[in-house]
C-alpha cells in the first residue's frame, strides 16, 4: 500500500495499490434500479451458483420483500418501497379514488415488530422505526388521520456487497482472509477466516456477516470464480431487464451518467447516483447504484465513511500522546532527580 | 390489461422496458398496483370483470369522434358487410341478441348472418354442448357463400352494415357509464382512449397485451374480441409495433393446445368429430364448409395427413383413412363435467395426471379432491409428490370427515417424471415460436419423460391386445406407433419429424403445408407446425443470435406457421400493396420481381398480386382476393361483428359476473346468457343481483400469481430459494378495507365464500384501492394461489374458494372474480368448518337454484339451470 490514498481518498487503481503488478481493469455492478422489476431472479441465481443456504422461511411484511437485508446467506436482496408519491410523470390514477389515510405507517410499525423475532442467520434486522427528520407531506402537527392518498409509487432496488475501493472489512480483518482481487473486487476467503467478526463492524454498510452455525464471515464474491473464467457474474446474467449491468467499473459510470441524464430529462428528478463519486467516503462503490431517492429510503447510509479514514490521524494523535506522556514522564524524573 | 406482465412474463417484461426506454409509453388496467403497474406510465383501477364496459367505452370513444383508422377498417374488416333483417341487437332486446332459447340458454345464431350468406335455423344447445366455437379454431365457422362476394356498402352508411350496427351496440358505453360500471373516473379514461387513439394510424401502432386476467371469465372470449375490435378499428391487427400479445398462462401450453389433449380439438386446431359425422367426407364438409375462402379449404389434406401419421399403413382411402378409429363426441367432456362424473360415480373410473395438480390449481378444490377420492385408480406423474396425489391423507376432506383414509377406494399410482433439462424437446411459447431444448443431463432412478412413458404406455397396450379379435381394439393395435429409437427411449427429433409431415413416397421431411395431400402420400402430426423440419433440419434448433438477423429473429426458432412472426402481415401494406407508411413498414409488394417481400415472411401467397379478384365459383385459397388479408377467416376480413362462431353474441356486451355485487347497469340481463353453470349441491353459488342477500358476500376477490411461484406450487414450494422469497399465503387489502374489518397487518384473518374459508395472512396495503361503483365504494381483496399442504411453505387452497361457472365457448372457469367476505382471525377446522359455512349460506339463502338463473332480461321467466336427474350430494 504505498499509494498517498492508500486509506482515503480517491484511488485510481485498489488492485495495484493492493500488489497486483498486471492485472485486468477493475469491474463492477452498476444496478440500475429504474428498471428493476423485482423478480429476485438475482438472489435465487446467486444462491445457486454459489451454494448459499436458505436464510429463513418467514414472511416479513416488507411489501414483496421476505430477505430483509445483506447478510452471510443474503449476497443479493431486492428492497420494495412502497411511498405515497409520483415517480417522475407517471401516474398511478389514484386521483378521485374513494381512498383513505396510507397503509404505509401501520406498516412499519407492524414490520418493526415482526422483524425483531424473525429468525436471521447472523445478524439483527433493523428494529423501531426512527424518526430522521424526513420531509413529510403533512404540515407539523396537522395530522389528522383523514389524509387520502392521491399518489403512489413502488420503488425495487437489489442491493450487494459494495465492493469499496477502501473496504472497512478488509481494512481491519487480521488473519488475511479478506483480500482484494486482481479485478479489483473484495473476496473472503473460508478456509482462512476465524470468524473474529472484526469484519462485520468494520463494514459501514452493515453487509458482511457470520453464520451462526458456522461462525465464519460470508458476502458476495461477485462471482470470482465466474470472473476468471471469462463469465458474468451469476446475478447481472440472470436479470431478465438488465438492471444488474456488470462490466469495467469506468464504462459502468459512463452508462450511468447518461442514464442518469435521460431520466432528469424525462422528469425523474429524483434520481440519484450512490457509490459512483470518487470522493465519497469510501472512495467510490465498485459496485454502485442508481436509485429513484435518498438512500436512507432503500434501507442505505447516506454518507457511509471507511473506518480506516481516521486511521493515520488516529496513529498521529496517539503518537503525540505517546510523546507528551514520555516528555511529560521525562520532565518528572528530571526534576525530582535529586533529592 | 388481464396481464401483469413484469409478475408474471418478467422475461418478456424486458422488451417492455426496451420499448421504454425508447419512448414507448405503458399504460396497465388492473384490479390492483402490481410490479407491471410500478414500470406504468399510467396506472388504471378497474372493477375486476368490467374489461368489457371499458373497452367498450373505447369503441364508443373510437367511432364518436371518427378516430377509427378508416382505409384499413374499410379493406380489410367486415364493417362494410350488410347483415341480415332478422338480426336483433341487445339494444332492442335488454341485453340478448336475437335467437335466444331460454330453455336450453343457447343461441341460434342465424339470424346473426350476412344478409348474402343466410344461414339455416340452428338451435344452439348441441354446439355449446360440445363447445363448437373452440373447435373451429383459427377460421371461425363457415359462412357459406362468403367466397361469392358479399353485399356490402363501402360508404359504411347503411343502417344494416357492420359498422353502424357495431356504433349502435357500443352506443351507451360512454364515459359516464365506464365511470359508473368500471369505477374508473371519466378523466382517467379518457385520457386512456387518447393515448390509444392518438398512437395509432398509419406512423404509430400500439400493442394490446392480455393473458389470464382476461381469459378466466364467464365471458372470457368476449373480452378478446372487445380488445381485437378496438385493434381493428385503430389499424393496428399485422402491423409491426401493434398486433395482440395473448401471454399464456404457463411454458409450452401454446403447444399443449396446437398439439392438444383437449376433448374438442384434434392438432392444428382441426375439430374432434362428432356423433353427427358419419364418415371423413361429412367431417370434412363441415371444416371447409362450402363455397368459403381461406386456407381451411385445404382442410382435407391435413386430416387425411394426420390420420395417415396415427395408423399408417393400416389407413387407406377405402377405410376413410381410419376415420371410423376416431372417438366421437357428444356433449361436454370438459375437464370440469368430468370431475363432476367422477363424484357422482359411474362414468369415470381412472384418471391420469401429468404434470398437473388439479388438487390445488383446479376451480373448486374440494370438488376436484372428491372426484379424486372416489376412482379405481390414478396415474400421478409429477416432479414431486404433489398435494393431487397425496389427497387420500392429507386433503383438508381428510379434516371435516368428508374423505376417510382408510375407506378411499382410489388405487394411486405415483410416477416421477424427467424434468425439462433431463429430456429433449420443444417447447412452444406465446409468440408461437417452437424452440428445442438438448437434453443437459440423464434423469436418474426411475425418472423418465413423458414421451417415454406414452411410447411405452402404447406399445404395452398393444401387446396386452396383441392378437385380439375385438374390433374395439383395432385403434390401438393399428397404430403406426413407428417413431425411432434408443433403447427403450423413443427419439423426440424423430416425433418432431413426424410432426412436422413426411412425403411418404420418399420418406423425407415435407417443406410446409402447402405440401400436404389428400391421397394418403402424406403424414402429419400437426399441420401447422409443418415446416419445422424442413430439409431434414431441426428449425427450432436454430439460435442466430438477433443482432445477426432482421429486426425479426427469422433464425432464432421457428414459428408456425411457416415461420411467419407477425400474423396477419398482409395488413401492414395498403390495398395496393404499399406500406402505410414508411416508419411503419412490414411487408410490401415488389412489382418487378412479382411477389411479396418485406422485414417478415409474407403472411400472404407469395406471388399473388394485391389486385388480384377471385373468379367467380372459387373457393378456399383460390378465392381470395388481393386485398383478403385474414387468411383464415371464410370471408378474408377481420370480423368487428362475429356473424358466426361464438356461443355467446356476434359482439362483446358488458354482462356482470357470475358473482358480483352489481346490477348490470346497461342491461336488464345480469350476466352472461349462455354461460355454463353447473347447479349442483356440491357447487353453490353466491347470490347476484337481482338475487337477494348478495351483502353477505360484499367484496369483490380476485387471484393471480407472484414471480416467486409457480402455479400450483408443486416446482416451487418445495424448493428453499423459493420458498424464502414467499414464504406465506396472504391476502392482500387496502387500508380502508382493513379498517372497516379491523384487520392487521400481518395477523391472520379468512376469506369466506359459498364453497368454504380458507386463512391467509393480512398484507395491507396502499397497491390495493377501493372504487366508486354508481356512488357506492366497492373493496376489492387480492390472494396468490399457489399454496397447498405440501412443501416447505404450506398453506390454505385458494382455489377451494372458487366455484365452477365457464365460459360456453370455451370452458375456461371465472375464477378471476367472484365474491366474498373477509373475517379477522382464523376459520374453524374440522367439522366445524362446515357447519361455519353452511352458516353463510343459510343467511345468504343459498340453494341448489342460485346463480343458475340466467336469463334476467326483460320478458324472461326465471328458469333455474339445475342438474335434476344427478343424486343429491351430501354436503
Amino acid at each position: 500500500m504505498t499509494a498517498e490514498n492508500s486509506f482515503y481518498g480517491p484511488l485510481e487503481d485498489p488492485a495495484g495499490d493492493a500488489g497486483h503488478r498486471e492485472h485486468p481493469p477493475r469491474m463492477g455492478f452498476f444496478t440500475d434500479t429504474s428498471v428493476c422489476i423485482g423478480c429476485k431472479a438475482c438472489e435465487v441465481a446467486c444462491k445457486e451458483w454459489n451454494g448459499i443456504p436458505e436464510d429463513g422461511i418467514d414472511l416479513l411484511g416488507m411489501s414483496f420483500d421476505n430477505t430483509g437485508m445483506l447478510g452471510a446467506s443474503s449476497w443479493r436482496h431486492v428492497a420494495f418501497i412502497e411511498q405515497e408519491r409520483p415517480l417522475g410523470r407517471q401516474d398511478a390514477g389514484l386521483a378521485d379514488l374513494p381512498v383513505g389515510p396510507s397503509s404505509t405507517e401501520e406498516a412499519e410499525e407492524v414490520v418493526a415488530d415482526a422483524l425483531e423475532v424473525a429468525r436471521r442467520g447472523g445478524g439483527d434486522l433493523g428494529t423501531a422505526p426512527v424518526d430522521l427528520g424526513f420531509p413529510s407531506f403533512d404540515l407539523p402537527g396537522a395530522g389528522t388521520g383523514t389524509e387520502t392518498r392521491t399518489q403512489f409509487r413502488w420503488l425495487m432496488s437489489s442491493d450487494v456487497c459494495k465492493h469499496c475501493t477502501h473496504a472497512g472489512c478488509l481494512d481491519v480483518c487480521p488473519t488475511g482472509a479478506l483480500f482484494r482481487t486482481e479485478f479489483g473486487t473484495v473476496v473472503v476467503q473460508p478456509d482462512i477466516c476465524n470468524g473474529c467478526g472484526y469484519c462485520v463492524s468494520g463494514c459501514p454498510y452493515g453487509v458482511i456477516d457470520r453464520r451462526p452455525d458456522d461462525g465464519r464471515a460470508w458476502k458476495c464474491t461477485m462471482c470470482y470464480d465466474r470472473l476468471r473464467d471469462g463469465l458474468e457474474p451469476a446475478c447481472a446474467k440472470a436479470c431478465p431487464t438488465d438492471s444488474i449491468q456488470f462490466g469495467p467499473l469506468d464504462e459502468l459510470r459512463r452508462n450511468a451518467d447518461r442514464r442518469l441524464a435521460a431520466l432528469h430529462e424525462a422528469g425523474v428528478t429524483e434520481a440519484q447516483l450512490y457509490g459512483r463519486d470518487p470522493e465519497d467516503g469510501v472512495g467510490g462503490d465498485g459496485a454502485f447504484f442508481l436509485l429513484l431517492d435518498d438512500p436512507e429510503v432503500y434501507g442505505l447510509p447516506p454518507d457511509p465513511v471507511v473506518p480506516t479514514r481516521d486511521l493515520m490521524s488516529m496513529w498521529k494523535h496517539a503518537g503525540v500522546a505517546a510523546s507528551a506522556l514520555l516528555a511529560v514522564s521525562a520532565a518528572v524524573f528530571v526534576r525530582g532527580g535529586r533529592r | 390489461m388481464g396481464s401483469n406482465m413484469a409478475e408474471a412474463h418478467p422475461v418478456g417484461f424486458q422488451w417492455v422496458i426496451e420499448a421504454k426506454a425508447r419512448g414507448a409509453k405503458v399504460i396497465h388496467i388492473d384490479p390492483r398496483f402490481t410490479r407491471t403497474s410500478a414500470h406504468a406510465d399510467q396506472h388504471v383501477t378497474l372493477r375486476a370483470g368490467t374489461d368489457i364496459a371499458f373497452l367498450g367505452g373505447v369503441i364508443n370513444y373510437i367511432l364518436m369522434h371518427d378516430l377509427d383508422f378508416r382505409e384499413y377498417v374499410r379493406a380489410y374488416t367486415n364493417a362494410p358487410f350488410l347483415l341480415s333483417e332478422r338480426y336483433r341487437d341487445t339494444e332492442d332486446l335488454d341485453g340478448l341478441f336475437s335467437g335466444y332459447d331460454p330453455q336450453t340458454a343457447s343461441y341460434d345464431a342465424s339470424s346473426w348472418s350476412y344478409a348474402s350468406t343466410p344461414m339455416d335455423e340452428q338451435p344452439g344447445h348441441h354446439l355449446k354442448e360440445v363447445s363448437a366455437p373452440y373447435q373451429h379454431g383459427a377460421g371461425g365457422p363457415f359462412i357459406e357463400g362468403a367466397a361469392g362476394g358479399i353485399e356490402s356498402d363501402p360508404a359504411l352508411e347503411h343502417p344494416r352494415c357492420v359498422f353502424q350496427v357495431v356504433k349502435r351496440h357500443f352506443s351507451r358505453y360512454t364515459p359516464e357509464m365506464v365511470e359508473r360500471i368500471c369505477g374508473v373516473p371519466q378523466e382517467l379514461f379518457l385520457d386512456v382512449c387518447r393515448a390509444w387513439t392518438e398512437n395509432s394510424g398509419r406512423e404509430r401502432t400500439t400493442a394490446l397485451v392480455y393473458s389470464v386476467g382476461w381469459t378466466q371469465h364467464s365471458v372470457g372470449a368476449q373480452f378478446i374480441r372487445a380488445g381485437s375490435i378496438v385493434q381493428l378499428l385503430l389499424g393496428n391487427i399485422g402491423r409491426p409495433g401493434g398486433g395482440i400479445f395473448a401471454l399464456r398462462g404457463h411454458a409450452s401450453i401454446q403447444g399443449s393446445t396446437d398439439v392438444p389433449t383437449l376433448f374438442n380439438l384434434l392438432p392444428g386446431y382441426l375439430p374432434m368429430p362428432d356423433t353427427t359425422h358419419e364418415d371423413l367426407a361429412t367431417y370434412l364438409d363441415g371444416v371447409r364448409g362450402r363455397g368459403q375462402k381461406g386456407f381451411w379449404g385445404a382442410a382435407d389434406a391435413y386430416m387425411v395427413s394426420l390420420l395417415k401419421e396415427y395408423w399408417g399403413d393400416a389407413a387407406t382411402a377405402e377405410n376413410d383413412y381410419c376415420f371410423d378409429y376416431l372417438p366421437r363426441i357428444n356433449g361436454d367432456h370438459g375437464t370440469y363435467r368430468t370431475v363432476m362424473d367422477m363424484v357422482d360415480g359411474g362414468k369415470v373410473f381412472g384418471y391420469f395426471l401429468l404434470g398437473q395438480n388439479p388438487a390445488v390449481g383446479s376451480a373448486h378444490g374440494r370438488l376436484q379432491r372428491l372426484g379424486m377420492a372416489n376412482l379405481d385408480w390414478l396415474v400421478v406423474r409429477d416432479l414431486a409428490m404433489i398435494e393431487s396425489a397425496t389427497f387420500w391423507k392429507d386433503a383438508p376432506e381428510i379434516e371435516t370427515g368428508e374423505i376417510v383414509t382408510e375407506k378411499c377406494r382410489t388405487e394411486v399410482f405415483f410416477f416421477p417424471a424427467a424434468s425439462h433439462v433431463e429430456k429433449a424437446g420443444t417447447f412452444t411459447q406465446t409468440q408461437r415460436m417452437l424452440q428445442w431444448r438438448d437434453q443437459a443431463v440423464e434423469p436418474s432412478g426411475d425418472q423418465r419423460s413423458e414421451l417415454w412413458f406414452f411410447h411405452q404406455l402404447g406399445v404395452r397396450l398393444k401387446e396386452k391386445l396383441a392378437g385380439s379379435a375385438d374390433e374395439r381394439d383395432r385403434p390401438v393395435l393399428d397404430l403406426a406407433w413407428d417413431y425411432e429409437t434408443e433403447g427403450d427411449e423413443p427419439s423426440p427429433s424423430d416425433v418432431l419429424r413426424h410432426i412436422n409431415g413426411i412425403d411418404l413416397n420418399t420418406g423425407r421431411t415435407v417443406d410446409g403445408y402447402l405440401d400436404l395431400k389428400a391421397d394418403g402420400t402424406t403424414a402429419c402430426g400437426c399441420w401447422i407446425y409443418s415446416g419445422v423440419y424442413a430439409g431434414e433440419t431441426n428449425q427450432s434448433r436454430r439460435r442466430t443470435s438477433r443482432f445477426e438477423t432482421g429486426p425479426y429473429d427469422a433464425e432464432w426458432g421457428w414459428t408456425w406457421p411457416l415461420n411467419r412472426r407477425v400474423l396477419y402481415n398482409r395488413a401492414s401494406a395498403d390495398p395496393q400493396g404499399r406500406p402505410w407508411s414508411e416508419r411503419k413498414k412490414l411487408v410490401w409488394w415488389d412489382a418487378e420481381a412479382g411477389e411479396w417481400t418485406g422485414h417478415d415472411t409474407p403472411d400472404f401467397e407469395k406471388n399473388k398480386p394485391p389486385d388480384y379478384k377471385a373468379p367467380e365459383g372459387a373457393s378456399g385459397v383460390q378465392a381470395l382476393d388481393g386485398d383478403d388479408a385474414f387468411i383464415m377467416m371464410r370471408d378474408g376480413k377481420g370480423w368487428l361483428f362475429a356473424p358466426a362462431g361464438l356461443a355467446d353474441g356476434p359482439m362483446p356486451t358488458h354482462y356482470e359476473p357470475h358473482e358480483s355485487p352489481m346490477r348490470n347497469l346497461l342491461y336488464g340481463q345480469q350476466g352472461n346468457p349462455v354461460r355454463k353453470v353447473y347447479g349442483r349441491p356440491d357447487n353453490p353459488s353466491n347470490p347476484a343481483p337481482p338475487e337477494a342477500h348478495s351483502e353477505v358476500f360484499p367484496f369483490v376477490f380476485t387471484a393471480a400469481r407472484l414471480t416467486e411461484h409457480h402455479t400450483a406450487g408443486a416446482m416451487s414450494r418445495q424448493l428453499p430459494y423459493l420458498a424464502e422469497l414467499q414464504p406465506e399465503l396472504f391476502v392482500e387489502v387496502s387500508p380502508e378495507l382493513a379498517v372497516e374489518r379491523g384487520l392487521h397487518h400481518l395477523d391472520w384473518a379468512h376469506v369466506i365464500t359459498s364453497r368454504t374459508a380458507v386463512d391467509a395472512r393480512v398484507v395491507v396495503t396502499d397497491r390495493m384501492a377501493p372504487l366508486r361503483v354508481d356512488g357506492r365504494v366497492v373493496h376489492q381483496v387480492w390472494m396468490p394461489y399457489h399454496w397447498g399442504q405440501t412443501g416447505l411453505t404450506k398453506g390454505d387452497v385458494v382455489n377451494d374458494l372458487i366455484g365452477v361457472v365457464a365460459d360456453p365457448n370455451v370452458f375456461i372457469q371465472e375464477s378471476k372474480v367472484l365474491t366474498c367476505d373477509v373475517r379477522p382471525g382464523r376459520r374453524p377446522r374440522g367439522p366445524a368448518l362446515l357447519e361455519y359455512v353452511a352458516d353463510y349460506r343459510r343467511r345468504a339463502g343459498i340453494t341448489t337454484e342460485t346463480g343458475t338463473r340466467i336469463a334476467t332480461a326483460d320478458g324472461h321467466v326465471e328458469r333455474a339451470h339445475i342438474e335434476s336427474d344427478r343424486p343429491e350430494e351430501p354436503s
